[in-house]
């Protein structure tokens, strides 16, 4: 079942084209993972989904984007629930400076509101149980989340996201600043939640996107150059420009 | 880019382009020893079987090594699984010739059975067709590889027929013949068996070069 799809979708920093008519379909509870060489548009195309480029002075955006049918680039959209819906993991863990029980709540005061201390600690509890840092942190809740290892604060990031139950994940780079010990243990957690959310990855690592997607596309100069099963890409790419990015040949 | 790894894959594909001359060149002497009675020919077949063995463990262990260092993708993968399987094929193929050479072992100091007439004409189809399978795998050719595989009917037939005339007009007839007509039966076995063994070179070839699967799916050749 597609979750996000896009149609003839394009978009402009300014002048610049980065994005040319992507044609795409995302499925509910499947990794999709987005490659390409820097500069082709895959992290714009990520972050079209939860409208983050708005915040960027002169982009401008033509086409669809259908989420759950319903089109987020329309006048009407409700950005704060749509970043509710949709929510973002970055390059590099970024918690807020606080303890780690007030980076989990912190989306509850703000979406939902005043909610009473047991709920929230509820929240909490199942959040971290969600991101498998339960056992670990259970004892020290109110601990500063900055004195977590990087791996903990990537991890945490994600709980704080599930906390406000988004439909959708998008992660760009998030195990680049990462080990691969952490590394292997952020897509062991990226296959558990699959079951419960659409995610979608943009990385630079092709490993990482043979091993832990479903679907991959490949973006090249703002064109979606291909898109299709991930055992497919990586055995038996259709296009010329896939084999050769992913053979190491592009360039 | 990928220069190295390219010239990494060169002399991988070098290396089994060896290891096929090889398996080409010991059907080739085991048949000529056969028709010559030719003593130190077999034994020469069975002695340079070693050397096909270490070729084999180096070609793999290349191949492993470059997936390992490399881990290659879309046609490089394809490129690398298939010439692992063609690798452990051709040292089949050449531990057939060496059954091929034990069996005139047993045939060199007997009167000969029958004039040989199928046997030579089998073992030029096996000849071919590994050949074949060779250049396809070399060149990535796909429609030679298809010609590989629709071949090997032909190669069966002939092998029935020099079965059932063994069996039938000798065996049968007169028991005695038997200990010089089974090894004749076997050597066209051991052809045959080449012959399937090419087979699956051919139809790994297809998968690299097409990534389509035709093993087992004799309707998509």
């Amino acid at each position: 079942m597609s979750k996000i799809t896009t149609k003839n979708l394009n978009l402009w920093y300014g002048s610049f084209q980065a994005l040319k008519d992507v044609n795409s379909s995302f499925q509910a509870n499947k990794i999709t993972a987005i490659i390409g060489p820097s500069g082709c548009g895959k992290s714009t195309l990520l972050r079209t989904f939860n409208r983050m480029n708005d915040l960027i002075d002169g982009v401008r955006t033509k086409g669809e984007i259908l989420i759950d049918n319903e089109d987020i680039l329309s006048q009407q959209a409700d950005l704060v629930s749509l970043r509710k819906k949709v929510g973002m993991v970055f390059q590099r863990p970024n918690p807020f400076p606080l303890s780690i029980y007030e980076n989990i709540v912190f989306g509850q005061k703000i979406h939902v509101g005043r909610v009473n201390r047991n709920a929230l600690d509820g929240i909490v509890e199942n959040s971290l149980k969600s991101v498998l840092l339960w056992e670990e942190l259970r004892d020290k809740l109110n601990t500063p989340a900055l004195r977590l290892s990087l791996e903990q604060k990537q991890r945490l990031c994600i709980a704080r996201l599930i906390a406000v139950k988004p439909d959708v994940l998008l992660m760009d780079e998030p195990c680049s600043t990462l080990d691969p010990q952490a590394t292997a243990k952020i897509e062991e957690l990226m296959r558990e939640l699959k079951n419960n959310y659409s995610i979608i990855i943009v990385t630079h690592n092709m490993q990482q996107a043979a091993r832990v997607s479903d679907d991959t596309g490949f973006m090249l100069l703002g064109e979606l150059i291909e898109f299709a099963r991930t055992e497919d890409i990586f055995t038996k790419p259709r296009d010329k420009r896939t084999e050769d990015y992913i053979t190491g040949r592009y360039g | 880019m990928q220069r190295h790894f390219d010239d990494e894959l060169k002399e991988l594909h070098k290396e089994i382009l060896q290891m096929g001359v090889m398996a080409q060149e010991a059907i080739y002497k085991s048949i000529e020893a056969l028709k010559n009675r030719d003593k130190a020919l077999a034994e020469d077949v069975i002695n340079a079987d070693t050397k096909i063995d270490r070729l084999e463990l180096i070609i793999d262990e290349r191949c492993v090594d470059l997936i390992a260092r490399h881990q290659p993708m879309a046609g490089d993968l394809r490129f690398l699984t298939t010439g692992m399987k063609v690798n452990a094929e051709l040292e089949r193929i050449a531990d057939l010739a060496v059954d091929i050479a034990q069996r005139v072992l047993e045939l060199v100091d007997k009167p000969l059975l029958k004039p040989l007439i199928d046997i030579p004409k089998l073992s030029v189809i096996a000849q071919k067709m590994v050949r074949d399978a060779i250049d396809s795998f070399v060149n990535r050719d796909a429609e030679l590889a298809r010609k590989v595989v629709l071949s090997d009917p032909e190669a069966d037939k002939l092998r029935n027929i020099v079965q059932d005339e063994l069996i039938n007009d000798y065996m049968a007839k007169d028991p005695k013949t038997a200990s010089r007509a089974v090894p004749l039966l076997l050597i066209a076995r051991h052809l045959e068996r080449i012959c399937d063994h090419t087979t699956n070179i051919a139809e790994d070839v297809i998968y690299m070069v097409e990534a389509k699967v035709v093993k087992h799916h004799p309707e998509e050749i």
